[in-house]
């Protein structure tokens, strides 16, 4: 394997007696799209501060491309960063914001202004080179962000929830478009949210923080489909749970096993149940089942022929789930196998 | 918040009647420094340029009017760089004694001007003037200095916490060094908070008397000082209005734009 892009080993940071990132070990491959995915306070944002050079590590090193930037200040390293509040120069033009980045590393004037509108125009904002960042909307402040970033062409760009302040429309239509960017400029992305469907629709790996660590990593469909931790079974989709004696009663195993809601289906015979709740949500129908043997499931069925009418008097219903073995996931139960992983 | 009507006007009358009986003076010794008449008859029936000549062409008043305006803007510099260097320290390091500090320097703008003069003075003749150093213009403006310092340091500061440290933070990430980071993003952001805080600074100078009157060399004589002394001299009483014109003229320009400049964030004014 080449030098991977980005090598974090055993990274640390403490804010007083607080450990935000309590030893980290990751490698990010260049030109991978590399999600962090976590809630809030896991610790997520302050590795991405610490890669970026905004935060001094506790302990630990950080590479990029091999060398050791631990101690280097934000301005040494060659990655850029697309901040959650975007950080415009509000006293710039968008054009002389794009071209920051160019002009404090003395490239002459007339060859910034041609990468600078190269930069907008890929991110679709020709004729927005005067226009002061007041003047424009989230979606278009974002862009100017990320053209700001990309016009250095850098080694790795940090991106630290840019969708967060965008509405879901235009956070649909930015997660393709990144995606589209990344794959043609061919740079390492790493990509901060604490939504799980932006983490697997965008990336080609995704870590999981929990806490200060990092739970899993792997591809999304490893994460969602083979979670290590019932954490990550718990923050990437709905979990539906199968513990202890419930585990033991229906599938005569002890352990902790998940079942994803879209694997399961209603059927004549199977596991008894009783509908507790029915939620429409458009393209598919939620429906909560609160098992006879005592744990509660969560069932998703695409809306192909089911009426808004019936499903009303579905409610406190007996029914009975069915899922093919195979769908069932084991979660190693134990933190030391979480982290071996 | 609603009132009712009565509530509604008879507020506005009292802020009316506030206002006149506050601009009202001022507007009278403007009046009066175009009126013909020499004892201020009232109403003025002839209009006449000649007290302003007269200003003008008085020494003495135009020697005070450049020693003020020469203490003001000495003092203002001070400010500007000190004011200026403690904002940052407070506002983007922790240390020891940081809110002390503050406190320290806001300090000034509420002690009384006639403690901080005699404390200047007392100071000036028992220390710094055995070192070789005697009262002068210098002494004016380094007593201006310990209260011009709070309206600088209290409008960066206000700046410097409504800022941030984001934009910083993303100059540095796209590969500016701190001293461009300075030039090219905190010092745009700053510069009309300073402004403002240095155009306050000088106003504040300008008008300042008591502490003045103890730190004064001899043959220093700011504006205020010079209409102070000649006030009760009767035939001067038409030229000491025109100074006085002048001088609310240059005290409201400065903080007119300060306020403008600065927008609703100001703190720290004297009066």
């Amino acid at each position: 394997m080449s030098t991977p892009a980005i090598k974090l080993t055993e990274l640390r940071k403490s804010f007083g007696a607080v450990e935000a990132v309590a030893g980290i070990d990751l490698e990010i491959a260049d030109g991978e799209f590399f999600s962090m995915l976590g809630p809030s306070g896991s610790g997520k944002t302050t590795v991405l501060r610490m890669i970026a050079g905004f935060e001094l590590p506790t302990g630990g090193t950080v590479e990029l491309s091999g060398r050791d930037v631990t101690r280097l200040a934000p301005f040494e390293r060659d990655v850029n960063t697309v901040f959650q509040d975007y950080a415009l120069f509000p006293h710039m033009s968008v054009v002389e914001n794009v071209e920051y980045g160019l002009k404090v590393r003395r490239v002459p004037r007339r060859e910034r202004r041609e990468r600078a509108r190269s930069a907008l125009s890929s991110v679709r904002l020709e004729g927005f080179e005067s226009r002061k960042p007041s003047e424009m909307s989230g979606g278009q402040r974002q862009r100017v962000a990320l053209a700001r970033a990309l016009v250095n062409r850098p080694k790795v760009l940090l991106l630290d929830e840019p969708l967060g302040a965008l509405d879901l429309k235009l956070r649909e239509q930015m997660q393709v478009e990144l995606k589209q960017i990344q794959r043609d400029v061919g740079i390492t992305f790493v990509f901060v949210t604490h939504d799980q469907d932006e983490a697997l629709t965008m990336s080609d790996r995704v870590a999981v923080f929990d806490a200060g660590r990092i739970a899993q990593v792997g591809t999304p469909e490893a994460v969602y489909e083979q979670p290590a931790t019932s954490f990550v079974a718990g923050f990437v989709g709905t979990s539906n749970l199968l513990i202890g004696s419930v585990a033991e009663a229906l599938l005569g195993k002890k352990g902790t096993f998940s079942v994803r809601p879209e694997k399961i289906s209603f059927a004549e015979a199977g596991i008894p149940g009783t509908v507790a709740e029915v939620i429409y949500a458009g393209p598919v129908t939620r429906y909560v089942v609160d098992l006879d043997a005592g744990a509660r499931l969560t069932v998703v069925e695409q809306n192909q022929r089911t009426g808004t009418a019936a499903l009303a008097e579905l409610r406190g219903k007996p029914v009975h789930l069915t899922w093919l073995e195979e769908h069932v996931i084991e979660i190693p139960s134990s933190k030391e196998n979480a982290d071996a992983l | 918040m609603t009132l009712s009507p009565w509530a509604r006007w008879g507020l506005r009358a009292f802020m009316f009647l506030g206002l006149v009986f506050i601009y009202v003076p001022l507007l009278l010794v403007l009046v009066n420094s175009f009126n013909g008449d020499r004892t201020f008859a009232w109403p003025p029936h002839d209009f006449t340029t000649r007290w302003w000549s007269a200003a003008w062409n008085n020494s003495g008043a135009r020697d005070a009017l450049w020693t003020s305006i020469k203490a003001g803007l000495g003092a203002t510099a001070i400010a500007l760089i000190l004011g200026t260097m403690v904002s940052f320290a407070v506002q983007r390091f922790k240390f020891f004694g940081r809110d002390t500090l503050s406190l320290l320097i806001i300090l000034p703008i509420a002690l009384p001007g006639i403690v901080t003069g005699i404390a200047l003075d007392s100071a000036w003749r028992s220390v710094i003037e055995p070192l070789g150093l005697g009262k002068g213009l210098f002494s004016v403006i380094v007593g201006h200095a310990t209260f011009c310092v709070v309206v600088v340091y209290n409008n960066v500061l206000a700046r410097l916490r409504r800022t941030g440290t984001s934009l910083e933070d993303a100059s540095a990430d796209l590969g500016a060094s701190p001293g461009q980071t300075f030039r090219y993003v905190t010092f745009p952001l700053i510069r009309s908070a300073l402004l403002a805080g240095g155009l306050l600074a000088f106003a504040l100078s300008f008008d300042e008397i008591i502490v003045t009157t103890f730190t004064a060399g001899p043959g220093i004589t700011t504006l205020p000082i010079w209409i102070f002394n000649n006030l009760f001299r009767p035939n001067q009483a038409p030229v000491v209005n025109v100074v006085a014109a002048i001088l609310i003229v240059l005290s409201v320009i400065p903080v007119w734009f300060a306020q403008r400049l600065a927008g609703p964030e100001t703190t720290g004014s004297r009066t």
